[in-house]
């Protein structure tokens, strides 16, 4: 074959030197994301034992666990889907298939808006709103409050879903005598559902990390829950709680619930990897 | 879809009356039809009258507006934002356009196939039961499994789906899914069935089972096909309508309107002098 000129030469060098830059710095993120990953399975993995999973905490010497942080956690984000899921999905519907022109568009950038609020505010609106009346934290609060960061979130992922639901399956099922509400309800919903699925499992896994809004509202507590109308563990806020503290012993435990946390939002995301595969 | 100019040097003439059947009142009578969307007119003072049980084709080029007209039919351009009607369609003597009109109804006694298939992300039978089911045409199980394989049987499909009832419309051919969502159409029983280029992105094979299906089900529907292919139009319908630019030139009889159309511009156009 022919030699290569220089401006040839010149080309393959850019080209080889922009592929190394990328693959450089798709390296960097990926290993920040294996450093954080490999630290806490080695900071945590010492102090993992199945007492540890299902005890609750006990005084500085004597070991205990956060299982009571796992049953919070899960209760918070099953109040948080219970208000949060549905509401999410109902303003979704709304945005992609009623509301149109300009009360479409101010919904669309109130809830814009909203995902952007930190959400240490969203915690301490909550303890406004329902904390000081009820005059004492609760898991109720707690659940409220994140379910107010995973509305928008949710509404905007089924909003992208039902919209890329194509409109002539809209037209056939209209066509056939099949009122709005039937339509939606029956045929674009089903259609767009392993995407809604996605975003409420993406929206469950966002909140299952947060602890700033829980401070104020679900504040954490050393007992198992009992109800739902008092204080509520969750193992971000023990993790917060353990790790500001002095004693080495609840350092190494908050180690551990960070790694359970992390499995836990593994596992989720691994669900919706699951539930997204084509069915139909 | 705005009307586009195939070809500006002609010049329309008003509508030509249509003719009307023996004595007997048309199934569906469209009278001085306008409709626009936001202020694009796309069809000017249409006048036609479809007789019962017959095969009415429309034709002309792209953009003349015949699949907004068909759409007008039963009242599928309602979902459209900012279109507006004027003129009166009557089905049986009704205005469906009228206040009172039940739009749901409506759409159950005229069907609609469309040019794309548009099968929901179903199984084969949920599509077929999906009207009967949403109208609760009717209560009993078996009922519902008899009107299901004898739409399928209508639209030629029973043959091939019997074994497979349950598994996704989706994994079908699309002539397959095609010939499905005309059994969806006919398990409703609609009195008219409207078909927008059903056989366009069919290969020929698909395309003739389409066409003698419509063939078969003339003795019972009156169906109403858009087409941009005049053979198909030739051998399917017993009437043609040519539409242009909005405005109906000429409805007349299959056979006349193929070999000595009464108007020059539908012999221009069937001779492929422009479109």
């Amino acid at each position: 074959m022919a030699t290569y000129g220089n401006a040839d030469r010149m080309r393959r060098a850019t080209s080889g030197l922009m592929t190394t830059l990328t693959a450089l710095c798709t390296l960097l993120a990926i290993s920040a994301l294996l450093i954080i990953l490999s630290h806490i399975a080695w900071q945590g993995i010492g102090s993992l034992n199945f007492q540890f999973l299902v005890d609750r905490p006990r005084p500085v010497g004597e070991g205990g666990g956060i299982g009571n942080a796992i049953l919070g956690s899960l209760v918070l984000l099953l109040i948080s889907s219970a208000f949060g899921l549905p509401l999410g999905i109902c303003v979704g519907v709304y945005l992609a298939e009623i509301g149109r022109g300009r009360v479409g568009d101010a919904v669309r950038f109130m809830v814009d808006t909203l995902t952007g609020i930190p959400s240490i505010v969203t915690g301490v609106f909550v303890y406004a709103i329902l904390v000081i009346p009820m005059k004492h934290f609760s898991a109720l609060a707690g659940g409220v409050a994140l379910a107010l960061i995973m509305i928008p979130i949710v509404a905007r992922t089924t909003e992208e879903m039902l919209k890329l639901v194509p409109h002539s399956m809209r037209e056939g099922a209209l066509a056939l005598g099949a009122p709005q509400w039937r339509v939606i309800l029956g045929v674009v919903i089903p259609a767009a559902a392993p995407g809604i699925a996605t975003g409420a499992m993406l929206a469950i896994a966002r909140v299952s990390g947060e602890t700033a809004p829980l401070l104020f509202t679900a504040f954490g507590s050393r007992f198992f829950p009992t109800s739902l109308n008092e204080p509520i563990a969750s193992l971000t806020v023990q993790i917060y709680n353990y790790a500001i503290s002095p004693y080495d012993e609840w350092h190494a435990q908050a180690w551990a619930a960070t790694l359970v946390l992390m499995t836990l939002v593994l596992g989720i995301n691994i669900m919706v990897r699951f539930l997204t595969r084509k069915k139909f | 879809m705005p009307v586009q100019t195939a070809a500006p040097r002609i010049e329309v003439k008003a509508s030509t009356p249509a003719p009307t059947t023996d004595g007997g009142s048309a199934k569906v009578a469209v009278r001085d039809l306008d409709f626009f969307y936001g202020r694009v007119q796309a069809l000017h003072s249409i006048s036609l009258e479809i007789p019962e049980r017959i095969v009415m084709a429309f034709i002309g080029p792209s953009g003349c507006g015949k699949s907004t007209f068909l759409r007008t039919l039963n009242r599928m351009n309602d979902v459209i934002p900012a279109t507006r009607v004027g003129g009166q369609v009557l089905l049986d003597n009704h205005d469906i356009y009228a206040p009172a009109t039940d739009v749901v109804e409506l759409r159950r006694r005229v069907g609609m196939v469309f040019q794309k298939s548009n099968p929901f992300p179903k199984s084969i039978f949920d599509n077929v039961a999906y009207g009967l089911r949403i109208n609760k045409v009717t209560s009993s199980g078996s009922e519902l499994a008899g009107r299901v394989e004898q739409a399928l049987k209508d639209a030629a499909l029973w043959n091939e789906v019997k074994d497979r009832l349950k598994t996704s419309a989706l994994s079908l051919s699309g002539g397959q899914q095609q010939r499905l969502c005309i059994a969806r159409a006919l398990a409703i029983r609609p009195e008219v069935l409207l078909m927008d280029e059903p056989a366009s992105a069919l290969d020929p094979i698909a395309t003739s089972k389409i066409e003698e299906l419509i063939f078969d089900l003339k003795k019972q529907y009156t169906i109403v096909i858009v087409t941009h292919n005049m053979q198909q139009a030739a051998r399917v319908s017993d009437t043609t309508a040519f539409f242009l630019l909005g405005k109906l030139i000429e409805v007349n009889s299959t056979e006349k309107m193929f070999t000595a159309p009464n108007e020059k511009l539908t012999e221009d156009y069937i001779t492929g002098r422009f479109g």
